[in-house]
């Protein structure tokens, strides 16, 4: 039984370029290289023509300049047809997963059978801009009618207006940081330090298990060197198989020197990145001759005032995602959790807990989570929804659910069935 | 406005109507792909012009193609080659002259629009207008090829060029023959605009209306060679003089002298430029019908015809349509295998993936394949948005993943038949049901590698040359069992990856290597007697090779080379048995590969050849003492391609003479204006082919007795060409 209106959409296949720390093995590509590498290499994986793709949708969340609708840069590789129309969207650290949500609708409502949506991030390309007076004098330069004029108008540039503006991690509402709020929520919460760096180590023990013994590079594409000499990316880099709960310890807080217990080590690190993941109508897919991995059942978006926990919205988007699957968090075999912060885990499982939810921490990111594995933000929801189809098939399970916190104070659910 | 038609014709190319005070004349050749202007076309010209001079609505000429993608190919070739005498084909040319002239003088000022190619006689015609507006589009190519004829521009070409653009920029087209993109001919000067297509007609009937108000185009005194240069070079007879000078010298070096017609050329731009247009004009016309009925004119012509005919011949009879290829999946990622990827998406855009065992090897075969592209890039023959589109052509995995959807299969792995099988066999279990498997293999049989197929019909060999982006000929080489569909299926899209197609039977060494083999074993012999490699090599260069054999040698691969020698030794026996000696084995053991190991023979650094590596000779266990008379150094050499060309036509290798002859000249440069091997020997006559080859048999051994084709054709007085 579908839980949304519509019809049914299946998900048939993802991928994922590598997730590398940023300024490491990727630091060269652009987000729309990611983006486009991680769709080519989908389509030769699943043999799909790219005549059959009706629309694609990518999730970009710090875009960049020149290439601002990623999506349609992805649409016009040349193994589609020119004609298929595609856009990007932004819904911050969810955004991959909103692109499946919303090319879930397009074909549950009959305008596209199918559909190509992912996501991509390289936060070592982040737009850096020029200060606000700077470009204001530069425009005001542009409409001089003289030399005379131009050369006036340049005058008025001071020293300090050459200053670059790096785009901050920090709420506009708000001005608190990521990282603040994931100290805040640590602190009102109650997440000891402990707590948070043994989190981080399991996400870390468990990745490079999923590593080790092929699952989690079963959706990488491997990244093949761009230049002479460069060596090829087949990993994520950010998997610590060296680390203990000692060394840990031994980190700095970031964000609260004094009394704070946010590391480097119990957060994910900026990363680049890119997913995509094949969407079809079941009739599609049926006539094309593939085989889903899961269904989409529900799923649903939540927001909270970001001045209170910023990172703890899931709690309200989970319950919702599950009522309109009609299912309860019992029957879930598998769950993926975003990791933003160590922190955030363990608030958002506080808060299950807390309406009697039963924590199984068995099936909880059973191939660690953001923290490990890299979090290049447009691109972590298609990785989710990818990591959880292909398990939910490795293990037989029938729903799973996929939880993500988002900047802006939102929680993003969605709830895949197997059959 | 009124509509005229040109009289007594019954299919009229050049038709005309007048709105607001001007012509707007249009050439279109019905029932033609494009246009050429042939006499019939010249005395339409001549009539059109008349009635637009004595019409007194008439006060400027727009003049454009009726072609979707073509303004003027050039003067019809059928035509020129019935000429008889060199006086007739003067007269030829002095006839274009004077239409031209009439066109240069007429009254009223003419503009013409120019979209597709333009060229030879097309463009001569457009220089003698008055306004030129070319598209900005790459089917717009504008140039003079006449010498890659053996002729040169002889309606005014080699006078108007010149002073239109500099006297440097119109020896750089004319004695190379080269047509340019349209951005480059505006660059240079040889049009004066450069527009979209779909306001071409718009801008030149605007030109044209200008100039009927009495304005001029303003153009460099001295031609587009302006700057100080341009009047160091160009404009003053001191600076030409160089010009001249180091033209002449280079031309020399290029064609070692074999090819009159650029020094001819030559001759008449500085005629014209020292003794001003009309006497450059009757010395252009008087060397136009010398060349003409040269021999070297001759067989370059008929290099032309055949390569054309190549392009439509389906290889074989009653073939069925081709299957259209979208998706090429290439199995080995090496030299090779990154050549043929990188030239596909070149030339026919299609999607590739590239699948090798190892990640590692995948890379590096992406990034070989993609440099053809960036060379591509760096020349400006694309664009960076065009380079960026291709680029996402290229693709590669360690997996057969991708290959459900290709059409064509092309392996080029180890040159070793069970890998080759295994790959089959490997790619069959992915490729699609009506997917075609091609093996790129020089020496493997393709009935033997289709053993392990399970659907023989479709397997193939499609044997490339090295390097393949620059090499243009293609043997495609069905197997016993392969069905005419594969073959079609191969042709064509060998034929869209820019390359001259034969279709060779599946026999040792194919044609080309096979016709090589005694070529190549002569080096040994030659060697053994005295000769050394530079002599060798320098006999081979004066009979008109672009390199003599042993440099061809380094060029493929001395490892490849010693396959190639022991699987044709296996074959044919004696006949092509390497000479006695350590041979090429003794270097390969040493690791000189050739060029590509840096070296060979030779000895090569920084990519250029530095000269014979005299410790060769050691190797060999030999000593060079002058060796064998040149004049024989390069029978040898010739006579045993020639006796063992026409031995594989008589066992149906290749279907034809005029195949034979081409695979010869595209493969490994045979002489282009001897015509091939098997032209060759109808010039020298069968007799005397015979003749020579009995006495160097008599002499050095059995391998030169003559073959019984070549006796066949001595016998009855025959020749290869009737």
């Amino acid at each position: 039984m579908p839980g949304l209106n519509g019809r049914r959409v299946a998900i048939i296949a993802g991928v994922r370029t590598p997730f590398s720390k940023s300024g490491t093995s990727l630091k060269d590509a652009r987000a729309v290289d990611l983006a486009r590498y991680a769709t080519r290499e989908l389509l030769e994986r699943t043999n799909l023509d790219g005549e059959e793709v009706d629309e694609v949708v990518f999730g970009q969340v710090v875009p960049s300049a020149l290439v601002p609708n990623v999506g349609r840069e992805v649409s016009l590789l040349p193994q589609f047809p020119k004609e298929i129309p595609a856009y990007s969207l932004n819904r911050a650290c969810a955004s991959a997963t909103q692109a499946v949500s919303s090319g879930h609708d397009q074909i549950a409502l009959g305008n596209a059978n199918v559909i190509i949506a992912g996501g991509a991030e390289a936060l070592s390309d982040i737009p850096i801009l020029a200060s606000r007076r700077l470009a204001d004098i530069l425009v005001e330069a542009s409409k001089a009618k003289s030399l005379g004029a131009r050369i006036k108008t340049f005058a008025k540039i001071r020293p300090r207006d050459l200053v670059p503006v790096a785009p901050a991690i920090a709420e506009p509402s708000t001005g608190e940081s990521m990282g603040q709020s994931a100290e805040k929520m640590a602190k009102e919460n109650h997440i000891a330090r402990e707590a948070q760096d043994r989190w981080a180590l399991r996400s870390h023990t468990l990745a490079a298990q999923g590593t080790a013994d092929g699952r989690l590079t079963a959706e990488i594409v491997p990244w093949l060197a761009n230049k002479p000499g460069a060596p090829i990316v087949q990993q994520d880099n950010g998997i610590r198989t060296d680390t203990s709960l000692e060394q840990m310890a031994k980190l700095k807080p970031v964000f609260d020197r004094r009394y704070g217990t946010v590391t480097a080590a119990n957060s994910s690190p900026l990363t680049d990145g890119a997913s995509a993941v094949l969407l079809m109508s079941d009739e599609a897919a049926r006539a094309l001759g593939y085989e889903p991995l899961t269904y989409i059942r529900s799923y649903a978006v939540a927001a909270v005032d970001p001045g209170w926990q910023l990172l703890q919205a899931p709690i309200f988007a989970v319950p919702k995602a599950l009522e309109r699957a009609g299912i309860q968090w019992k029957d879930l075999g598998l769950i993926e959790i975003h990791e933003a912060f160590a922190s955030q885990v363990l608030s958002n499982l506080q808060g299950f807990a807390a309406k009697g939810w039963e924590i199984n921490e068995d099936i909880i990111n059973v191939m660690g989570g953001s923290i490990a594995i890299g979090h290049p933000f447009g691109a972590t929801g298609g990785r989710l929804v990818t990591t959880l189809s292909n398990e939910m098939k490795r293990r037989d399970v029938q729903f799973g659910l996929i939880s993500v916190c988002a900047q802006g104070g939102m929680g993003f659910a969605m709830v895949l069935e197997r059959r | 406005m009124a509509t005229t038609t040109a009289p007594a014709i019954t299919a009229p190319a050049v038709t005309w109507d007048v709105h607001d005070g001007i012509a707007t004349v249009i050439l279109d050749l019905k029932g033609q792909p494009v246009n050429v202007i042939s006499r019939a076309v010249k005395d339409e010209f001549l009539a059109c012009f008349a009635a637009l001079a004595d019409d007194r609505r008439v006060h400027a000429v727009v003049f454009l193609s009726g072609k979707q993608d073509n303004f003027i190919a050039g003067a019809d070739i059928e035509e020129f080659v019935t000429l008889g005498s060199a006086a007739e084909a003067e007269r030829l040319s002095a006839d274009g002259q004077e239409m031209l002239d009439r066109v240069a003088r007429f009254p009223k000022p003419i503009a013409v629009g120019i979209h597709g190619a333009c060229l030879g006689g097309g463009f001569e015609f457009a220089l003698a207008c008055h306004y030129r507006v070319a598209t900005d589009h790459p089917k717009t190519q504008i140039g003079l090829p006449e010498v890659q004829l053996g002729i040169i521009p002889a309606a005014g070409g080699c006078q108007r060029l010149p002073r239109l653009v500099g006297v440097r920029a119109a020896l750089d087209m004319i004695l190379a023959g080269k047509s340019e993109r349209a951005a480059k001919a505006f660059r240079l000067g040889m049009v004066d605009e450069l527009v979209p297509p779909p306001i071409l007609n718009e801008i030149t009937l605007a030109a044209a209306r200008r100039m009927a108000g009495g304005w001029r185009p303003k153009r460099n005194r001295t031609g587009g060679g302006g700057g100080f240069m341009g009047f160091l070079l160009d404009g003053n007879p001191l600076g030409r003089r160089l010009v001249f000078r180091a033209a002449r010298k280079q031309v020399l070096e290029r064609t070692g002298g074999h090819y009159p017609a650029p020094l001819a050329a030559l001759e008449a731009v500085e005629y014209g430029m020292k003794h001003g247009i009309a006497e450059g004009l009757k010395r252009e016309a008087q060397l136009f019908g010398q060349l003409a009925v040269t021999d070297v004119s001759r067989k370059l012509v008929q290099i032309f015809f055949a390569t054309n005919q190549l392009k439509k011949d389906p290889g074989i009879q009653n073939a069925p349509p081709p299957e259209r290829v979208h998706r090429l999946g290439i199995v080995g990622s090496g030299f090779m295998g990154a050549g043929i990827a990188g030239t596909a998406v070149s030339q026919a855009e299609v999607d590739v993936r590239m699948k090798d065992s190892d990640l590692g090897r995948v890379a590096q075969g992406v990034l070989a394949a993609r440099a053809i592209l960036d060379d591509r890039l760096k020349r400006r023959r694309i664009t960076k948005y065009e380079y960026a589109r291709l680029v996402a052509l290229l693709s590669g995995g360690d997996s057969y993943a991708g290959f459900g959807r290709a059409e064509l299969t092309i392996e080029a792995v180890f040159e070793e038949i069970g890998v080759k099988q295994q790959v089959l066999r490997e790619a069959e279990a992915v490729i699609p049901p009506n997917g075609v498997f091609a093996s790129n293999t020089s020496t493997i049989p393709i009935t033997r590698i289709a053993e392990a197929a399970r659907d023989p019909e479709r397997v193939i060999g499609m044997h490339f040359f090295s390097p393949v982006a620059k090499m243009p000929l293609l043997e495609v080489i069905p197997g016993a069992r392969t069905s005419p569909q594969t073959v079609s299926t191969a042709v064509a899209f060998g034929r869209r990856m820019g390359k001259t197609v034969i279709v060779v039977r599946d026999s040792p060494g194919f044609w080309v290597n096979r016709i090589l083999a005694p070529y190549a074993n002569e080096i040994g012999h030659l060697l053994g007697e005295g000769a050394s490699i530079e002599e060798i090599d320098s006999m081979a260069v004066r009979f008109g090779f672009p390199v003599g054999p042993v440099t061809l040698l380094d060029e493929v691969g001395l490892d490849v080379a010693l396959k190639v020698a022991g699987v044709m030794q296996e074959a044919y026996g004696d006949r092509l048995t390497p000479a006695p000696g350590p041979g090429i084995a003794a270097l390969v053991k040493a690791g000189r590969l050739g060029r590509k190991s840096g070296r060979g023979f030779y000895i090569y650094k920084g990519g250029k050849k530095r000269g014979v590596d005299e410790s060769v000779y050691g190797l060999l266990g030999i000593q060079p003492n002058g060796g064998p008379r040149p004049a024989e150094i390069m029978q040898r050499l010739v006579l045993g391609i020639v006796n063992e060309a026409a031995r594989a036509l008589g066992e149906s290798v290749v279907s034809s003479p005029r195949d034979g002859d081409i695979g010869a000249i595209f493969g490994f440069g045979f002489p282009p204006f001897r015509g091939g091997p098997l032209r060759h020997a109808d010039d020298l006559s069968a007799e005397r082919v015979v003749a020579d080859l009995e006495r160097l048999a008599e002499r050095y051994g059995p391998r030169f007795a003559p073959s019984e084709v070549l006796q066949e054709h001595a016998r009855l007085n025959t020749k290869f060409y009737s």
